[in-house]
């Protein structure tokens, strides 16, 4: 037997393995899908062939009484206003107080910028930590001591924001080009100067686009724990689904408005990722 | 900051230093601008949200009890007035009932005498109770002509007692507390640790410790004829009524389900949409604004909608929960697809064109191994963030840990419970995490 021969067996072998293994996992998957939609549908309160019929039911329920309201429509919305701001602002609110919070363990734990080299393990498993809290559980929390009011809420979201936030500008962080940085220590620039001159202007654009989705994820986020007490348009939702036939128009408005504002936050934060990187190209 | 410092002193002023120097200035007003706009801002919302308001509303004292009561229980001591009966219980339960009274109460005919430690001592009289407090004195209260009637110490009353004709409450610190109604007088006294977390109260196994109950597990004799002694323990622990491991577990399994079957939907329903809406494979221009569209109209809508539709159509459960995120995470994960679609090297697809692939060929050995590290980082991603949205999915009706979690806060019965589940639940995200960081390591190398 040759060496090329023993080669052609060996690569053969090695590609039968793999194949094996690529089956396998996909066995595997298989096996998971089907076992735990059985699994399900069991667990599950209705089946799921018995709501495949039903499943138009509430979409079409909702759409037709928003038709019926007709002119009445537009002042729905109008109506639910003060319900969007209130989500949208507990979104805002969380996304910067825990943005900031996530820009001051993003630079604690980097490990490249070495500003205080001790705090660098501790500042990451603390994000790792408050990143894992779901966020219904804080604010569960904190309704219960502070009564229902969007402030748990907000909180919860910051708390949950800083954790998630702080990893990836972290990941940001350890992947600046420190030639800048070495440069302008070179002349003589002070650690403020250097990160002011040397680091925030490569982390800002990255920074930018991370903020504003999860801007958007926060505002989704907000909306579902009006459900358990926290006020705005999760609040009225709840409200709305609760009284069941009659009020479809009004849950109706309230979804058309979510939907909307999640569209508006999408497009802003496409146009503003689209301006940073054209100024970037020019500069 | 001027511009000064940037340069070494005694060198030539640089032509364009005047430039440089405004733009500098420009900017760093511009940074100012932004600083103002976000302080207004969150100065409206301080305002919006009621935040004064709220200082005065809030009950710090509630987060002092949650925090006692998470890694403490109670023992009740309760005397029913009109019945005229006393019944020693942790925490108040039928099934966690004292036979014969534990050392700390003395019991003396009719009369209880209660010792709470540190000095404090509750005598329990049959329609009275007498209560003493270092550092304070002597309260006396009494059920009388269906009246609480209290005599307090001279002085003003301290801030921990409260005391009306319907109801006496005293709690001078976390660790005790006297309350009396008309219809019956209740003493508490706190313990640390949580009680009866493996078996139940009056189960025969409590009085065996953890050696002697391994040894016990696989030995004869049988404590119930009928089953096996490890079995007998396992389901003791089980189907604890005050902890519920076995429910708690089902919930926790419930929650990764709808993770783990909506993750694996979403990310296998999302690959062969994204060959269609990715620009570069799209076999027309229509059917590809069509499915970009179509991935829009599933991320836009949000699982939160998605939810309280299929609650409507399916019923609470896991089902419910597993549907509502794969279809948001169909949207999201085909954009990402279609994205790095876009960006795979044509050369390799051409490389494996020019040997005669047919065109799924062409995929699977050009294209595929392109957009694995991607689709295998992505698909754990999602994996993770999704374990978390499934707590909260539940608590809107789907079902699993979340459901439970806000029925046994709504309820506040026992906080020490509550207290477990959470802990779980954070446990399950965070291994979570873990499995899914580790397994991407391992698959496609540091990414």
């Amino acid at each position: 037997m040759t060496a090329a021969d023993r080669l052609r067996d060996d690569i053969l072998l090695l590609k039968r393995r793999r194949q094996l293994y690529t089956a396998g996992i996909l066995v595997f998957l298989l096996a998971i899908m089907v076992g735990g939609y059985d699994q399900a549908n069991d667990m599950n309160s209705g089946s799921f062939l018995k709501g495949l019929e039903k499943f138009f039911d509430y979409p079409g329920e909702i759409v037709a009484e928003a038709w019926a309201a007709g002119a009445d429509f537009p002042g729905l919305l109008l109506r639910f206003l003060p319900a969007l701001i209130e989500t949208l602002n507990i979104a805002a609110v969380a996304t910067i107080l825990g943005g900031l919070g996530a820009m001051v363990f993003a630079f604690l734990g980097a490990r490249n910028l070495n500003i205080w080299p001790p705090l660098v393990p501790v500042s990451r498993r603390l994000m790792d930590v408050m990143r894992a809290f779901p966020e219904l559980i804080v604010a569960l929390f904190l309704i219960y001591v502070l009564g229902s009011s969007p402030v748990p809420a907000m909180i919860a979201v910051a708390f949950h924001t800083a954790g998630a936030l702080g990893k990836q500008f972290s990941e940001v962080n350890e992947n600046i080009d420190t030639r800048a940085v070495e440069g302008l220590g070179a002349c003589g620039a002070s650690w403020l100067q250097r990160m002011r001159f040397g680091v925030l202007p490569q982390v800002l654009p990255n920074y930018l686009s991370y903020f504003m989705l999860r801007f958007e994820i926060n505002v989704r986020a907000s909306a579902i724990l009006g459900f358990v007490g926290a006020g705005g348009i999760g609040t009225e939702l709840r409200r709305t689904i609760g009284w069941g036939q009659g009020s479809g128009d009004e849950t109706a408005a309230l979804f058309v408005l979510l939907v909307l504002s999640i569209f508006l936050i999408d497009q802003l934060s496409s146009w503003m990722c689209q301006q940073v990187a054209r100024t970037e190209a020019m500069a | 900051m001027s511009s000064m410092e940037l340069h070494a002193p005694g060198m030539p002023a640089n032509p364009d230093r005047d430039s440089i120097a405004r733009s500098l200035r420009r900017r760093s007003h511009a940074g100012f601008a932004l600083l103002a706009v976000v302080v207004a801002y969150l100065a409206y919302a301080w305002f919006a949200f009621d935040v004064p308001g709220l200082i005065d509303s809030a009950r710090p004292e509630r987060a002092a009890l949650l925090a006692t009561d998470a890694v403490a229980h109670k023992v009740h001591v309760t005397r029913m007035l009109r019945r005229g009966t006393t019944v020693i219980a942790v925490e108040g339960e039928r099934t966690a009932t004292y036979t014969t009274p534990p050392d700390w109460v003395t019991v003396d005919g009719d009369v209880l005498t209660v010792d709470l430690d540190d000095g404090y001592v509750a005598k329990v009289l049959p329609s009275s109770v007498v209560f003493v407090v270092p550092d304070y004195g002597t309260i006396r209260i009494a059920v009388q002509d269906g009246r609480v009637i209290t005599d307090l110490p001279p002085g003003v009353p301290p801030d921990w007692l409260r005391a009306t004709d319907a109801k006496f409450d005293a709690r001078p610190d976390l660790r005790r507390r006297v309350q009396v109604s008309r219809a019956k007088i209740e003493v508490h006294r706190y313990f640390l640790g949580w009680e009866n977390f493996f078996f139940p109260f009056n189960s025969p196994l409590q009085a065996y410790s953890f050696g002697e109950l391994l040894d016990l597990a696989f030995d004869e004799p049988r404590l119930q004829p009928e089953t096996a002694n490890w079995r007998l323990i396992f389901r003791t622990f089980w189907e604890n009524p005050d902890w519920q491991h076995g429910n708690v577990f089902v919930a926790l399994l419930e929650t990764l389900l709808m993770a783990v079957l909506g993750t694996v939907t979403a990310a296998f329903v999302a690959l062969p949409l994204a060959f269609l809406a990715a620009r570069n494979f799209a076999p027309s221009g229509t059917l590809r604004f069509l499915v970009r569209r179509l991935f829009d109209f599933l991320r836009g809508i949000d699982m939160l909608i998605w939810s309280l539709i299929f609650i409507r159509a399916f019923g609470l459960g896991p089902l419910t929960g597993a549907l509502a995120i794969a279809f948001t995470d169909t949207g999201t994960l085909g954009k990402l697809f279609s994205e790095a679609l876009e960006n795979t090297d044509r050369k390799q697809v051409e490389g494996v064109n020019a040997t005669g692939a047919s065109r799924l060929q062409t995929y699977r050995f050009g294209v595929i191994p392109q957009i694995l590290p991607i689709f295998i980082s992505q698909g754990f991603y999602y994996l993770e963030s999704n374990t978390r949205s499934a707590t909260v999915n539940g608590a809107l009706g789907a079902g699993g840990i979340g459901l439970m979690l806000v029925e046994t806060i709504r309820t506040s019965r026992d906080w020490e419970n509550t207290f477990y589940i959470i802990l779980l639940t954070i446990l399950l995200v965070i291994a979570m995490d873990a499995l899914s960081t580790r397994l991407r390591r391992r698959l496609i190398g540091d990414r």
